[in-house]
């Protein structure tokens, strides 16, 4: 170590012997420390400052927390108060009693930015308890009371503080982290999954607690905004700006689509919304009046230079024809200052660049420059005549490079400040290029494309939420369903099912026609019809008597009134339909078989749009959802092997089931829409312990199709469904069958006295 | 009947009628022709001004009907009245047509149940006439008579098409809303604004008119435009009169409505 002075002033060697640590680097930088806290610190503020900084001194973990616990105080207590001297020493001393030793030092680090970004002690006493909250709640014992395993979360928590503070509020952070803790507190791995942001709930959680306009929740006003005002149909592509902390993204679009944030704050005075509106704005504008240029004839600056004339030109176009851009752009447009940037030392190149850009948005820009503003007057001379190109662009470009070419523009020092417009996309697509080099390239990229048609053929899988009654949130994108196509088996065994059944299939049959004429309505006021309508004769009768003109139209008549019903069939196919229940010879699988086939001829027959879906799971990673008819298929061959090949297996995991079968059922035309579900238990799974879990979540399933005015009914085979059944689907939401045998009879009358 | 009477069905002043295409000297041909017309088109895109303009330029009389489902086949061909002296035969509006010679319109015709249609059959092939059946007598059309429908194929359901073999009886006119140009025109002189607001009222209604099947079952119609136009001859802010005129009517879906008064923000600002 060198030489440094290290006397102390008579006073500070009092203040010395008041700090009971021993460290030797400590005498190096006592005097700065006190320097600093003189200035900040109360005379009391500076005992506690002692005392606290020698507690932090006697938990052993060397000298580093005590460094940073007295350089880091005075700032801390600057954004704070005073209170937080004895707070933060007392935290850092409880931390110590915890398994948790080697956290200690992240977390005494992400203090003072915690104190920057909450700005007030009430906030940073939060951010202090939830991080204790969650210590506690993770850190494991192995036998008894002591706790002797630290937190396997802490850690990569502690790593993230700073990108929480700077993305979500502190309630924010508070919710995400209760999150992690209440699901996997148990769960070592998955533990720092979650709170190193890598797992997929966790990213979704965290977007849920995320401030600003999310895109999720506005796709539609997007695309509304894409089809109406630019009359363009590409969809969009939401990336994250949270996960990459190097360069942030930009908007850009390609042949898989559009590109944009999955969150815009609101910014200089303009709404996420519009924000999203103008980054949309910008890219149809290119869509519209832009078209690619071979890159290779230009230097880098050139192409620079290009990319801000040109997308001037366009933005040029797009305000012309929505005027109302304008004020939009120019706020979100930065403000570079004329003179701000050092072009003795660093390249001030972009810096120039984005004041000509800037001045083209706002004419009162009041750059003084003359080749700023001379080009600012050659792009609008330009524009005014009409019908400008790229190619124009490319001129003024190439020009402008050419005529305010400075040494320092090469310099690598470049100033970035005020120059990021970040509506605008990376324009990735306006250059064409010719190298072999780049071709390798894009090949890899072509094969990567490829491969991901392939995977079609098996859907990617769904992600549903599911209802966590305890916390009375969803658990978002918690469950993966995978949809495939039912493997097929042999028509004929529906065909001899069909055919056991012929009498009943007739007796149903006759059921259907007696359902079909109370479909009829009456018409009335007819002057010609079936009946007299007595009502209207009989006061025809006194306007004839008391001499005023009748309504001859004194009869009526009546219509067939066609059914408007879709109906969707949901059948458990979990493992328990393999038994065979008592007095029966066949298992509920057969007899569910038997009854799906029934109920299929039966509204086939009635001309009800219709379709059939098994769906058993296995954990909530892998739930399945068994297509067996769709709505445009027929009741023929196809579908009926695919029910012949129906088995059961796994469990009853049925909120996800029910939400997917729903979104089918949605886009069905028909005024009234039935999902009918048939099960034989209560839904369960094997990776939730608490019985009532899945019965909440699918009670919630139920209210969200109700509020999607589908209407839910189940009938359930299990004799004790009536304990739970009423409370999932509501008291006349449920048919519960006793004698099981009789279901193959009783489903499609069951069905038929629904939809009479 | 009385010139009096037929009196009342002529059109004394010009219609205004700005044409879109060729559609006027069509309409002519198929008037040469007598063949029946039939008009299609989305709501308030000008069709019936369109047949008030032939109707006075060829000086014939006019008769309109509005079709809708109660109406029946005495409501077009006419009934016996039951009075105080008994009973009196009175000609309903497409026989009082047939008999002075004039156009008979009727407006959105498939609103009429199909039994009712059928009645307008006879009159609209070769035979040119019309059986009363109730009075016993048998109308030949005047010479002059013609019969035009008009419907707006976009928001009937399936189960109110017109039958084929009504279909098959007329020659069409298909109608759009008017081009940016035109429409711009109609807009200043129906309402008297200038050029400057009648072009971003067009260009309103275009945005609008691409959300159709995105949410919305019509896009702002032409009428519409002039609605807005007028509130704001009386005084009415831009942005306000269009969010009333424009937007409000056509939609209660709040994602396209934010998209519309969007635009509107845009495009007066
Ligand atoms: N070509 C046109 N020339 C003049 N005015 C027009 C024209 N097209 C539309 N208009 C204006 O639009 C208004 C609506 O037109 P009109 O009543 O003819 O619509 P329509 O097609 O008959 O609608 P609907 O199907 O609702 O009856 C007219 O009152 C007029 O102001
Ligand atoms: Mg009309």
């Amino acid at each position: 170590m060198t030489d440094i002075d290290i006397s102390l002033t008579p006073e500070q060697q009092v203040y010395r012997d008041q700090l009971k640590c021993g460290f030797k680097q400590l005498d190096a930088v006592f005097a700065d420390c006190m320097e600093e806290a003189e200035a900040v610190f109360s005379e009391q503020g500076i005992a506690d400052y002692l005392s606290g900084a020698s507690l932090v001194c006697m938990i052993g973990r060397g000298f580093e927390p005590v460094l940073i616990y007295l350089e880091e105080m005075p700032q801390i207590v600057q954004c704070t108060d005073e209170s937080m001297i004895k707070t933060i020493s007392q935290c850092v001393w409880d931390f110590s009693r915890t398994p948790n030793g080697k956290s200690i030092l992240p977390f005494l680090q992400s203090i003072p930015e915690a104190a920057r970004r909450l700005g007030s002690t009430e906030q940073l006493q939060h951010y202090i308890d939830v991080i204790f909250d969650m210590m506690k709640r993770t850190t494991r014992s192995i036998h008894g009371h002591v706790d002797t395993i630290p937190s396997d979360g802490l850690p990569e928590l502690l790593n993230q503080t700073t990108y929480l503070l700077h993305e979500l509020s502190i309630e924010g952070i508070k919710n995400w982290i209760d999150y992690g803790a209440d699901n996997y507190r148990n769960h070592p791995e998955r533990q720092k999954d979650y709170f190193s942001l890598q797992s997929a709930d966790s990213r979704a959680v965290f977007q849920r607690e995320r401030h600003g306009t999310l895109f999720t929740d506005n796709e539609r006003k997007l695309n509304l905004y894409m089809h109406g005002l630019w009359q363009d149909h590409d969809h969009f592509v939401p990336y994250s700006l949270g996960f990459d902390e190097l360069r942030k993204p930009k908007p850009y679009y390609d042949s898989l689509g559009i590109r944009v944030p999955d969150v815009y704050d609101d910014h200089a005075g303009i709404s996420g919304i519009n924000r999203y509106r103008a980054t949309i704005a910008h890219i149809a504008a290119h869509r519209r009046w832009g078209e690619a240029i071979w890159a290779d004839n230009f230097s880098p600056f050139q192409r620079i230079s290009i990319e801000v004339f040109e997308d001037s030109r366009i933005e040029y176009l797009a305000i012309q024809k929505y005027p109302g851009l304008r004020s939009i752009f120019q706020a979100l447009h930065p403000y570079p200052i004329e003179g701000s940037c050092d072009d003795v030392h660093s390249s001030c190149l972009l810096h120039r660049l984005a004041m000509i850009s800037y001045g083209l948005l706002n004419p009162e820009h009041g750059y003084k420059e003359s080749k700023i503003n001379e080009f600012i007057a050659r792009f609008h001379e330009i524009m005014e005549q009409g019908e400008a190109g790229i190619n124009d662009m490319v001129q003024l470009g190439i020009s402008y490079i050419a005529q305010s070419k400075q040494a320092s523009d090469s310099f690598p020092n470049i100033i970035f400040d005020n120059t990021v417009v970040d509506y605008r996309d990376d324009n990735r697509h306006l250059w064409k290029f010719i190298e072999e080099g780049d071709e390798e390239e894009s090949f890899d990229d072509k094969k990567e494309f490829e491969r991901d048609e392939h995977d079609v053929d098996k859907l990617p899988p769904r992600h549903y939420p599911e209802w966590d009654y305890n916390s009375k949130t969803y658990r978002p994108d918690w469950v993966s369903l995978y949809e495939t196509l039912h493997y097929k088996g042999d028509p004929e065994k529906i065909n001899q099912i069909l055919a056991k059944h012929d009498s009943l299939a007739k007796r149903l049959k006759k059921m259907l026609e007696l359902l079909k004429p109370q479909q009829m309505v009456r018409i009335r006021y007819q002057e010609e019809g079936s009946e007299l309508d007595l009502d209207v004769a009989i006061r025809s009768i006194i306007d004839f008597k008391s001499g005023h003109t009748p309504d001859p139209r004194i009869n009526m008549s009546h219509r067939n009134d066609g059914r408007d019903i879709a109906v969707m069939l949901l059948v458990d196919l979990s493992a328990s339909l393999h038994e065979v229940p008592e007095g029966c010879d066949q298992s509920i699988l057969e007899l569910s078989r038997e009854a799906v086939s029934l109920l299929a001829l039966t509204i086939e027959q009635l001309n009800d749009p219709f379709a059939i879906a098994g769906f058993h799971s296995d954990t909530r990673h892998n739930v399945r959802y068994l297509h067996i008819k769709g709505y445009s298929e027929h009741w023929d061959d196809e579908v009926k092997s695919r029910l012949s090949a129906m088995e059961a297996g796994y469990s009853t995991r049925m909120g996800a089931p029910i939400r997917h079968a729903a979104h089918y059922l949605e886009n069905q035309p028909a005024d009234k829409k039935l999902l009918l579900i048939l099960t034989d238990g209560e839904p369960a799974d094997i990776d939730v312990d608490d019985e009532h879990l899945l019965i909440e979540d699918t009670r919630k399933a139920v209210e969200e199709l109700s509020s999607k005015n589908i209407y839910t009914h189940c009938i359930s085979l299990d004799k004790k469904a009536d304990d739970y059944i009423g409370d999932i689907f509501g008291k006349n939401g449920y048919t519960v069958i006793d004698h099981v045998e009789k279901l193959p009879e009783k489903l499609p009358q069951l069905f038929m006295s629904l939809t009479k | 009947m009385s010139d009096q009477d037929i009196k009342q069905y002529q059109i004394s002043e010009e219609p205004y009628y700005e044409s879109q295409e060729d559609e006027v000297a069509l309409y002519e041909a198929a008037y040469e022709a007598r063949l029946p017309v039939m008009i299609k088109g989305p709501t308030g895109c000008g069709k019936s001004r369109f047949i008030e303009h032939m109707a006075w330029k060829l000086g014939k009389p006019l008769i309109t009907v509005a079709c809708n489902e109660d109406m029946t086949a005495s409501d077009l061909v006419g009934r016996y009245l039951l009075d105080a002296n008994g009973t009196r035969w009175v000609d309903g509006p497409l026989t009082t047509a047939a008999r002075i010679g004039a156009i008979c319109y009727l407006d959105e015709v498939v609103e009429a149940r199909q039994d009712t249609t059928v009645v307008i059959h006879p009159l609209t092939d070769h035979r040119r006439n019309l059986p009363l059946d109730k009075k016993g007598e048998m109308i030949e059309a005047h010479t002059d008579f013609q019969l035009v429908i008009s419907y707006n194929p976009g928001y009937q359901s399936l189960m109110k098409d017109l039958k084929q073999s009504t279909k098959q009886r007329f020659s069409a006119l298909e109608f759009d809303y008017p081009s940016a140009s035109v429409e711009t025109s109609i807009v200043m002189k129906e309402a008297g604004t200038s050029e400057d607001i009648a072009q971003k009222l067009v260009k309103i209604a275009v945005t609008a008119r691409n959300l159709k099947g995105h949410g919305l079952d019509e896009g702002i119609s032409t009428r519409l435009l002039v609605y807005a136009a007028n509130l704001m001859n009386k005084g009415i802010e831009a942005k306000a009169a269009c969010r009333m005129a424009l937007v409000r009517p056509i939609t209660d879906d709040t994602d396209i409505r934010d998209t519309l008064d969007h635009a509107i923000d845009s495009i007066f600002a």
